[in-house]
């Protein structure tokens, strides 16, 4: 679990976190949400220990980050997976050097363990025949499926996503969202994804925050997100006829 | 005061290099990696440019020894201190700068445009002793390269000389032997370590803290050349004054 208290950041007058707190509870998939601009990559990259709060603390099972030792901080970073917008994936290494980097970083696991363990991650993210390509040799969806395997190779216990389906087609982008939830559950992991795709908040959106000019406007699960009155949610979750027309079809239904 | 913050961050990226070292199992096989890519790729165009430079000189030091006088071993002897002294750690240090330099500030900026150095800080790895600390070993190399340099401009003075009848070539030899002073040689080679510390960390340091998308990466590549150049240029007159003057 990853409990937030009141964090805030700024760059130079810009200040782009203005107190958040919420919680993020274990195996479960929490999205962030808001507009472009309303704080999520930031708040993302203050939960990864890539920026540092100003104000407030961030607790990761219990433990607060600021007070940890920078050894602490190593080992929790460890802990952490996180799988980039743009997949990040290594270009100079293949599919297996790409997912094999952290166990060749952090661990004395010999060849054949390691190879065991990519082999079994890499069938896990349904990957069995590219072990041997680079990234620009493969697709957007199989490029999303490594990094989604590099980041759950160490068994981490936190999951972090950006923008985990953006630029992939529909279907692929509801495989992704289905996969990154049935880890989640299978291993107990915390997950954080920061999302702009509303299929997403519909799918998979256990527990939802929604930001707004550096606030939490508003949160809960995706059954509440069709309830809600809150008009700047609303706005911007239903700002498609089509989401429009399904939220008028709930309601009706529920009535 | 802008200049002043980046020299700054400049040292304090250094600092950082130093710090918190990658396993040595995976910083020897990219050390390897980049003695290959940074040095051994570029020993053709060293070669090539050597070569002529050597010839250049040594005919522009012919045509202007038109004094009966003046022995032709000279000539030798001009084109030996003028490639040992300038040409070989100096030239080939600018031609490093363009070819090696972007080379590297374009590799480091495309990591960084495409969150690769994210994704190495949030696995809690050192990013730029991962990254930059193979490259400043690497080019420690790069004596080596002005060693190979010397010998190929001098080659290239010497079939300048012989073969455009600038001078027989027994003076030309006779030219290259007369007061040697090795120290001259050490002189270059310090210069040339010096001048490999600056070709690995001034274009990473472009690379490492650039900003923005593909255009950006290009656009440091190119600054990256112009102060590696100027940084080499100085350190150049500062060397030759501490250790020649």
């Amino acid at each position: 679990m990853i409990q937030v208290e009141n964090i805030h950041k700024s760059f130079g007058d810009n200040h782009v976190l203005k107190g958040i707190s919420t919680e993020f509870e274990k195996g479960k998939t929490n999205l962030i949400i808001g507009q472009s601009g309303s704080g999520k990559t930031v708040f993302i990259k203050c939960l990864l220990g890539l920026f540092e709060p100003d104000e407030g603390n961030i607790y990761y099972d219990g433990n607060c980050y600021s007070e940890l030792s920078i050894k602490e901080r190593r080992n929790l970073r460890q802990e952490m997976g996180m799988v980039f917008q743009g997949s990040a994936l290594f270009d100079s290494m293949t599919v297996e050097g790409n997912v094999m980097f952290p166990l060749d970083m952090f661990t004395n696991q010999s060849q054949s363990e390691k190879q065991d363990r990519v082999d079994f991650v890499l069938k896990r993210v349904n990957l069995v025949d590219a072990h041997k390509r680079f990234p620009a040799e493969i697709s957007g969806g199989m490029q999303k499926r490594v990094a989604i395997a590099r980041a759950i190779v160490m068994n981490p216990k936190y999951l972090f996503c950006d923008e985990p389906n953006s630029g992939l087609d529909p279907k692929t982008a509801m495989l992704i969202d289905n996969l990154i939830q049935e880890i989640t559950q299978e291993y107990d992991i915390t997950t954080v994804i920061n999302t702009h795709d509303m299929n997403s908040v519909m799918e998979i959106g256990e527990k939802i925050i929604f930001l707004k000019n550096g606030l939490k406007e508003w949160e809960g699960t995706n059954k509440e997100i069709f309830k809600t009155d809150n008009e700047a949610v609303t706005n911007f979750v239903y700002s498609s006829e089509l989401f429009k027309k399904v939220r008028q079809m709930y309601i009706e239904e529920r009535n | 005061m802008k200049y002043l913050e980046a020299i700054g961050k400049y040292f304090i990226m250094i600092w950082e290099v130093f710090k918190k070292p990658t396993k040595w199992r995976i910083m020897k096989t990219l050390i390897l990696k980049e003695i290959d890519e940074l040095i051994f790729g570029a020993m053709g165009i060293i070669i090539f440019i050597s070569f002529f430079i050597g010839g250049v000189v040594t005919i522009q030091t012919a045509l202007n020894l038109t004094n009966p006088l003046l022995p032709k071993s000279l000539i030798g002897f001009a084109a030996r201190q003028s490639v040992i002294l300038e040409f070989a750690p100096t030239f080939t240090s600018i031609i490093m700068a363009g070819k090696v330099g972007s080379y590297i500030t374009s590799s480091i900026g495309t990591m960084r445009v495409t969150e690769q150095i994210d994704a190495l800080e949030v696995m809690g790895i050192n990013s730029l002793n991962y990254l930059v600390f193979p490259k400043i070993i690497a080019t420690m190399m790069y004596p080596f390269a002005v060693a190979i340099s010397m010998f190929v401009g001098i080659l290239g003075g010497w079939v300048a000389a012989v073969f455009g009848g600038f001078a027989p070539s027994g003076d030309f030899i006779q030219g290259l032997q007369m007061d040697f002073d090795s120290y001259h040689v050490t002189y270059a080679f310090i210069k040339s370590v010096v001048f490999a510390f600056v070709i690995a960390t001034v274009p990473s340091y472009h690379g490492f803290y650039m900003t923005g998308g593909a255009l950006e990466v290009g656009k440091a590549s190119t600054t990256s050349f112009v102060w590696t150049s100027v940084v080499i240029i100085i350190a150049n007159y500062v060397l030759t004054q501490l250790l020649l003057g």
